[in-house]
């Protein structure tokens, strides 16, 4: 065959039937779409590329070990599925940033984003001009911390944001405790905060880095709450299974509207945004614990913000808002549909809500945010506790 | 210390008052609507402005400054009454080889900055100031540069 | 400090978001609390005083202007008021009205710049360009008045430059008629928010006292409680031929200086009003500016009015030339800010911006 066609390298295997497909449960393979995608990537990249190499030397091993060797595939189908994730992931960060833009200029009736298609590049624009910006790390700085806290801080936003599945076939990894690791990896932030703000050598980042401290802290414990009872109305710490629980009743909003509201307002301050983003409060503070990242790094860390923005959006549509399920339409009949535009659309719709927030409120005191924490939120969310083991004990969502 | 307190005096009471007081130091030189114009020795300025505090309700030192005539220099109170809206203006003259005066910044801290102000700019000490630092002007100056000694570009 | 001390001193300025303008707040802070606090001037320092003397008067007109850029209008009034004086002339009714209608037209748009500052200051961002669309409105009201947004120079010795274009009237009471309906918009914005008065009230408390012997004035002054407006109880150009209050709150909080700014607003919409009437009533031949002579005779004199952020205050020595011998301003800022320690101290640092917010600071009178 010395002029074989292309189609001949390119065949669009079924990924399941690969012997190293990584999504298996209770012996049968589980549909991934982004390993799905990963996969036809790799069959057109690299079948080209063989067809290519075999057109050069007819009849080497490299072309079929491109596309024959079943583990090599598996595992270059994974890189490629991380990096749909992450893309999907990003565009949809950078979706939310201009969706908040347009709705704060609607809002405060000014002009919003200007460039590309309804101001849609302005945020690419932005990206690439922080790129330009100097890079300064202050002189008396302490190094390792100023680097490293900030890169955990970003990789942990990150990587909890992939971790969120957009449906029951968009997931990376089906955790039996995927609440836990994600709240877990949230938690981390306080504590990198703290240290970006103590290792810059500067006296506003300190003061924003014991803010930010003392603020999450206070704002966990309720969340944490939240988390426990919606698991115990659910019976499962899994997020699939939350969002099941919910399809086969009801939205959890219903029965714990209260947890809804402790959920909403704690993560807003989780997240440090208007009313509660003390940390950077930039009015007496300058920039907070941000002061002396330039750059990229601080680029990055907006970008992160933005990151934890999303994060709590979508486990707000996850616990209360029935996931990527629509209600009063059987499940099965769904399916046929894309579950994770409804979910994204979901998540726009509950980061509306954040963004409102933000035009319409001022920043409250220090002391008022542990107030409101501490006094308020926290018995909010054990009477919250209290209504499960309650609904529980009756039997169970009864409709 | 006087005995009572008028909350709105008029001018006369204040005329009266002034002049039974502080007859040998203070002149009345000319009153109108809402006005009176006094000047005052050196020495009994802070007593006076006491008084006027304390017996005729001025709770308000509106400025403070100092002018600079060459052959001698001078500060220029005006205090104010909130009730009739009644301003006083006090002069006092004071020798330029000794340009020294009472503070009255304990009387009216907001005399405070004024004072500071007034002695950065022309070098007239206030004794009793709490802070008599230079206020506007950089730490290192070594001139007072609103005295006419000071001269403008143009103005040689 | 002492070695075993564990506060410590922070500098907040001169290039800070809460300082609007060129000032250092040097504050000791025992973790979010203030313990002392020791303001610092001077940076714009430019010798204004000194440089006056140096000009004939009517240059010094444009140069009033620039001592505050949001309330130019009245400083240049303040100026030309003491030189009248000096002068010993009477103006026409004309000129006053025209002076009272600029005068509270600036009174306004200064209300909603510290309005807008005030929305950053909290965080409110929203508050902020509401307020700036609103002021926009009466900037355009000068432009058409005076040719200028900001600096006006619109007064002068013995009247103002320019009588009403045409249509100015209908203008300015169609812009007043609106901003009256769309302030409720922002009042409601701040009003009824519940963080908006967990951040106001009982913070920056000065007691009526106080607010006296530390020479505080204008709406600072009357959110303590002073029931004082140069206005009323000291009348100029014709104030006390108007019907209106003076805005009094005994809240002496930063709450009670808002509400006496947002009141005074509304007052300034009524005198408005009242001197455009006043205007309709009086002849147009009436001169609005009279014929001055170039020199001052010698005397001593001093004028005072209602800045919209207090009491400024202008004396004037002449020695019989064309320029002055000595000008001296009294800028109602300058004393505020010196007091300002006595504002922040004992409160959290969160709460700075709120607090000093609510004094309105303008810097360019303040160092002059």
């Amino acid at each position: 065959m010395p002029y074989d066609s292309i189609l001949n390298w390119i065949k669009f295997t079924d990924p399941m039937a690969n012997p190293f497909y990584p999504y298996i449960k209770g012996g049968s393979a589980v549909y991934n779409l982004p390993y799905d995608i990963g996969h036809k990537l790799w069959e057109l990249i690299g079948g080209a590329i063989a067809w290519l190499v075999n057109l050069l030397f007819p009849g080497n091993g490299v072309s079929t070990f491109l596309v024959g060797n079943d583990m090599f595939v598996n595992l270059i189908s994974i890189v490629l599925m991380v990096v749909v994730i992450f893309a999907v992931g990003f565009i949809v960060n950078i979706t939310m940033i201009w969706e908040e833009r347009k709705i704060l200029g609607r809002m405060m009736d000014r002009r919003a984003t200007r460039i590309g298609p309804l101001g849609y590049l302005q945020n690419i624009a932005d990206g690439l001009k922080t790129f330009l910006k100097e890079h300064i790390t202050p002189a008396k700085a302490d190094k390792k911390g100023y680097m490293w806290a900030v890169t955990i801080l970003i990789g942990t936003s990150v990587l909890i944001a992939c971790m969120i599945p957009l449906s029951d076939r968009w997931f990376i990894v089906d955790y039996g405790t995927g609440l836990l690791i994600i709240f877990g990896l949230f938690a981390i932030a306080p504590l990198m905060i703290l240290v970006a703000g103590w290792s810059q050598n500067n006296k506003y980042s300190l003061i924003g880095g014991m803010r930010a401290a003392a603020q999450m802290v206070a704002y966990e414990v309720p969340i944490l709450l939240v988390f426990a009872s919606v698991s115990l109305l659910a019976g499962s710490f899994n997020i699939n299974d939350i969002v099941h629980a919910q399809a086969n009743s009801t939205w959890y909003i219903v029965p714990l509207f209260l947890g809804f509201i402790v959920f909403i307002v704690s993560a807003i301050a989780e997240a440090e945004r208007i009313p509660f983003d003390l940390p950077e409060a930039e009015a007496e503070l300058v920039e907070g614990w941000q002061t002396e990242y330039s750059g990229m790094k601080w680029g990055l860390i907006m970008l992160g913000d933005y990151f934890r923005g999303y994060i709590a959006c979508a486990l707000i549509v996850i616990m209360f808002l029935g996931g990527w399920y629509v209600p009063f339409i059987s499940v099965e009949q769904q399916a046929s549909w894309l579950p994770e535009i409804v979910f994204l659309l979901k998540v726009f719709l509950v980061f509306f809500v954040f963004a409102w927030v933000r035009a319409a409120h001022c920043r409250v005191r220090t002391d008022q945010i542990l107030n409101i924490g501490w006094k308020v939120l926290m018995p909010l969310a054990v009477i919250n506790l209290g209504i499960t083991v309650a609904i529980l004990l009756a039997g169970g969502i009864l409709w | 210390m006087p005995e009572k307190l008028i909350e709105a005096p008029t001018a006369e009471e204040i005329a009266a008052g002034v002049e039974t007081e502080f007859s040998y130091t203070t002149v009345l030189k000319r009153t109108a609507v809402r006005r009176m114009y006094f000047s005052c020795d050196r020495r009994s300025i802070r007593a006076l402005c006491q008084y006027l505090k304390d017996a005729f309700n001025f709770e308000h030192i509106t400025s403070l400054c100092g002018v600079d005539w060459t052959d001698r220099l001078q500060v220029v109170y005006h205090l104010s009454n909130y009730c009739t809206g009644m301003v006083i203006e006090i002069t006092v003259d004071i020798p330029n080889d000794d340009p020294r005066i009472d503070s009255v910044a304990l009387i009216w801290e907001g005399a405070n900055w004024h004072e500071r102000e007034t002695y950065e700019l022309f070098g007239i000490v206030f004794e009793g100031h709490p802070k008599l630092e230079r206020l506007l002007t950089p730490q290192n100056y070594e001139f007072f540069p609103f005295r006419k000694s000071y001269k403008l570009r143009g103005q040689e | 400090m002492m070695p075993d001390d564990r506060t410590m001193w922070i500098t907040m300025g001169p290039q800070h978001p809460f300082s609007h303008g060129l000032w250092t707040l040097k504050i000791r802070a025992d973790g979010e609390i203030v313990k002392d606090a020791e303001p610092v001037i001077g940076y714009l320092h430019r010798g204004w005083e000194k440089e006056c003397e140096n000009r004939t008067y009517p240059l010094i007109i444009p140069m009033a202007d620039r001592l505050c850029y949001s309330a130019s209008m009245t400083w240049s009034h303040v100026y030309c008021k003491v030189v009248e004086e000096a002068m010993g002339i009477e103006l026409s009714d004309r000129a006053k009205y025209l002076r009272v209608v600029a005068d509270e037209m600036c009174r306004i748009q200064s209300h909603l710049m510290w309005l807008a500052a005030m929305g950053t200051d909290l965080g409110n961002l929203t508050v902020f360009l509401w307020a700036l669309r609103e002021r926009e409105l009466f900037l355009d009201l000068n432009v058409k008045l005076c040719g200028q947004r900001l600096t006006t120079n619109y007064p002068r010795i013995g009247g103002v430059r320019n009588d009403m274009p045409f249509y100015f009237e209908r203008d300015c009471l169609r812009v007043v008629n609106r901003f009256e309906k769309m302030i409720w918009e922002l009042v409601a914005m701040m009003d009824e928010s519940s963080i908006f008065l967990s951040r106001m009230q009982g913070t920056g408390i000065i007691s009526r006292k106080d607010a006296a012997n530390y020479g505080l004035t204008g709406p600072t002054m009357r959110g303590s409680g002073v029931d004082f407006d140069i206005r009323r109880d000291d009348p100029y150009i014709n104030y006390d031929l108007l019907d209106w209050d003076v805005a009094v709150c005994k809240d002496c909080d930063s709450y009670g200086r808002y509400k006496v700014r947002m009141e005074e607003m509304f007052q300034s919409c009524d005198i408005i009003r009242q001197a455009m009437a006043k205007l309709e009533s009086i002849p147009k031949t009436e001169p609005t500016r009279i014929k001055v002579p170039r020199r001052v005779p010698e005397g001593t004199h001093f004028a005072r009015l209602e800045d919209p952020r207090g009491e400024s205050l202008m004396y004037l020595v002449s020695d019989g030339t064309d320029k002055p011998y000595r000008l001296k301003v009294r800028s109602p800022i300058f004393v505020n800010v010196s007091a300002s320690k006595h504002f922040v101290n004992g409160v959290r640092i969160a709460d700075i911006p709120a607090i000093m917010g609510t004094l309105d600071m303008c810097l360019g009178e303040t160092d002059r």
